[in-house]
């Protein structure tokens, strides 16, 4: 399951990239949700897939009677997950502004705050 | 001792809430600005008094102990972070109230500045590798935000470049985390010391110190990594830009330093290789870039490029000199580079423009504003007796001790650049004459506004000149909190403390 996973991280990690290497911004915000979303899963393959209880300790006892399941990289990923939402919340409202107030989506056309191109340049 | 070292990132955090709520009433936003940057430089003092007289501190949140909590340690690199960081935020709060306008403050400056304080102090003082992502986060939507507050062209144009590269680092260091929890069942960076080094797999070790070095060289701005400093840093207002240039880098800086001496074991010979390479590469295109460039913030820009690479080049030799001159440097730089940046806001409002082609005669109609620039400027450059020299010398002197002489060659050469670009500022900006009518004269400007501009950078230039002129305290401090970082058991030990009983 690892393995799969795994592989489905590499995927998903190549797509981003070469979504975000174009030099479109909505495609570069496509990329950046599926790599956010490779490095979620990625932490979770990282905390092991195993077959085990909720981590929940039984009335009465001090710990839990039998092994359980490791909540720790869940509670990263969701620490991850709303960070990363905001994070692209706030990319796509700016990219949104961008597009209306420079009229373009291309980034290669976003020279304003570049020194003056050269002879020759575009 | 829980309670101080949490304050570092609750004032701000209290702060800057507050002032998001009042934001609307300018003046009790700017109030309740200030109280925040005094309160937290009186707690980051009695850190610092703290650490030096009783070692590392730590603390334990929810009462976890380590390694199952979150923890919050202060060694001597974290509270001289978290000091100078203090000193900074309250010099660039004093003249944002002259340079920041009243919509952006309405818009919500004031909170968002102390949101990036919050996350700066955070990343120093957490030991916790998740929670630093945690504080990097909060630095960096504050940094966003403040970037293209206002929502100029410009700022939009400089904003969507700084936005996207910063993202790329943030989802790298995220990943990195993650397989090194997979790798080693820790995140607590005390923890990862030991369990690193039980770690039989260099294959996977080395993966991961690139993982990081990716992560961490574009936060720092390692080069080929910087690319998105010179395309940003001269967009928002000059007080943000002064706080960027003076903290952000330099968090990428420190976390580079903690993984490398804390996390990973010392003899990572790719690593600190790579880490030496990218060094020279970015202390050389840095200055290059800097020769280049005739508008004042684009020259002070690529200078802070060239300057990570001087403390990275401390990093990677990896002698107790060399991190002591790495960590005296880093104090320096985070002085003197902050308040070029204020001097040269106030430059621009006396003489019209950042573009060295438009402005003159500033020496002669502000020779006091001459003074703070030339006494920065060549403190960058290594003056003796300035402090930038000190800290040059301890670099030259490790890389001799290393037999390290090419290394000299790019040290000694890029200082030689560094004065090449200040002089030309100097030329520019303050020497020849103003190719208009003349720079607006500093009696122009109300006495509140003068005040503001002026007192933060003849307050920096009093630090500069201290650690210049009696360096040897600074030193001192310098080499003890190397050896702390070389021989981390008493960090280790404060940590994990809680556990043995």
């Amino acid at each position: 399951m690892e393995t799969a996973l795994a592989v489905l991280v590499g995927i998903m990690v190549a797509t981003g990239v070469y979504l975000m290497l174009t030099a479109n911004l909505l495609r570069y915000l496509f990329g950046l949700v599926l790599l956010s979303n490779a490095a979620n899963l990625a932490i979770f393959a990282a905390g092991r897939l195993t077959r085990a209880v909720p981590p929940l300790i039984p009335e009465g006892l001090p710990a839990p009677a039998e092994p359980v399941a490791n909540a720790l990289p869940q509670a990263m990923i969701l620490t991850a997950i709303v960070i990363g939402f905001g994070l692209l919340a706030f990319t796509l409202a700016l990219v949104v502004r961008c597009y209306r107030e420079l009229g373009t989506l291309d980034a290669n056309s976003m020279r304003l705050a570049e020194p003056p191109a050269a002879d020759g340049e575009h | 001792m829980g309670w101080l070292l949490a304050l570092p990132f609750l004032i701000p955090i209290v702060a800057g809430l507050l002032a998001l709520v009042a934001r609307g009433r300018v003046r009790l936003a700017r109030a309740i600005g200030l109280l925040g940057c005094v309160a937290l430089l009186l707690v980051t003092v009695g850190i610092f008094i703290v650490v030096v007289r009783h070692g590392p501190v730590a603390a334990q949140m929810g009462n976890w102990p380590a390694p199952f909590g979150i923890t919050l340690v202060a060694d001597r690199l974290s509270a001289a972070m978290l000091l100078v960081a203090a000193v900074v935020g309250i010099s660039v709060a004093v003249f944002g109230l002259a340079d920041i306008d009243r919509r952006r403050e309405r818009l919500g400056y004031q909170g968002f500045f102390q949101l990036l304080l919050a996350g700066v102090c955070g990343s120093f003082v957490t030991g916790d590798l998740f929670n630093l992502y945690v504080w990097f986060e909060v630095m960096l939507i504050a940094s966003f935000a403040l970037l293209v507050l206002g929502g100029e062209r410009l700022q939009l144009d400089g904003g969507i470049k700084y936005v996207a590269l910063n993202l790329v680092s943030t989802l790298l260091m995220l990943t990195a985390i993650g397989l090194v929890y997979g790798l080693t069942g820790t995140l607590n960076m005390a923890a990862l010391h030991g369990a690193m080094a039980e770690v039989q797999q260099p294959a996977a070790i080395n993966a991961l110190a690139l993982l990081l070095i990716g992560a961490f060289g574009i936060k720092a701005a390692l080069f080929p990594l910087f690319f998105w400093l010179p395309a940003s840093y001269h967009v928002p207002p000059v007080t943000v830009t002064a706080v960027f240039a003076g903290l952000l880098t330099k968090v990428g800086v420190y976390a580079l330093i903690r993984t490398f001496t804390l996390i990973f074991p010392a003899d990572l010979a790719l690593a600190h290789e790579l880490l030496l390479a990218m060094a020279l590469l970015t202390m050389l295109t840095g200055v290059l870039g800097a020769a280049a460039q005739y508008e004042f913030r684009r020259i002070l820009a690529f200078h802070i490029i060239s300057q990570i690479g001087f403390l990275v080049l401390g990093l990677a030799l990896f002698s107790p000199l060399a991190l002591a001159g790495c960590i005296f440097y880093m104090v320096h730089n985070i002085v003197a580079k902050t308040n070029l940046l204020l001097i040269s806001g106030t430059a621009r409002r006396m003489a019209g423009s950042f573009e060295l082609a438009q402005i003159g005669g500033l020496y002669r109609a502000s020779p006091l504003l001459a003074a703070l620039f030339f006494i920065a400027a060549f403190s960058l450059a290594g003056f003796p007796p300035l402090s930038g020299f000190w800290a040059k010398l301890l670099l030259v002197i490790a890389s001799l001790e290393q037999a390290a002489y090419w290394v000299v060659a790019v040290l000694l050469v890029t200082g030689a650049l560094t004065l090449f670009s200040m002089s030309k500022i100097w030329a520019g900006a303050f020497w020849k004459p103003h190719p208009g009518d003349g720079p607006r004269p500093l009696g122009a400007l109300g006495a509140a506004e003068r005040v503001q501009r002026l007192a933060p950078a003849v307050f920096l230039v009093l630090v500069t000149l201290a650690l210049g002129l009696f360096p040897q305290p600074m030193i001192a401090f310098s080499q003890a909190a190397a050896q702390e970082l070389l021989n981390p058991a008493g960090y280790i030990e404060v940590v994990l403390a809680g556990r043995a009983h």
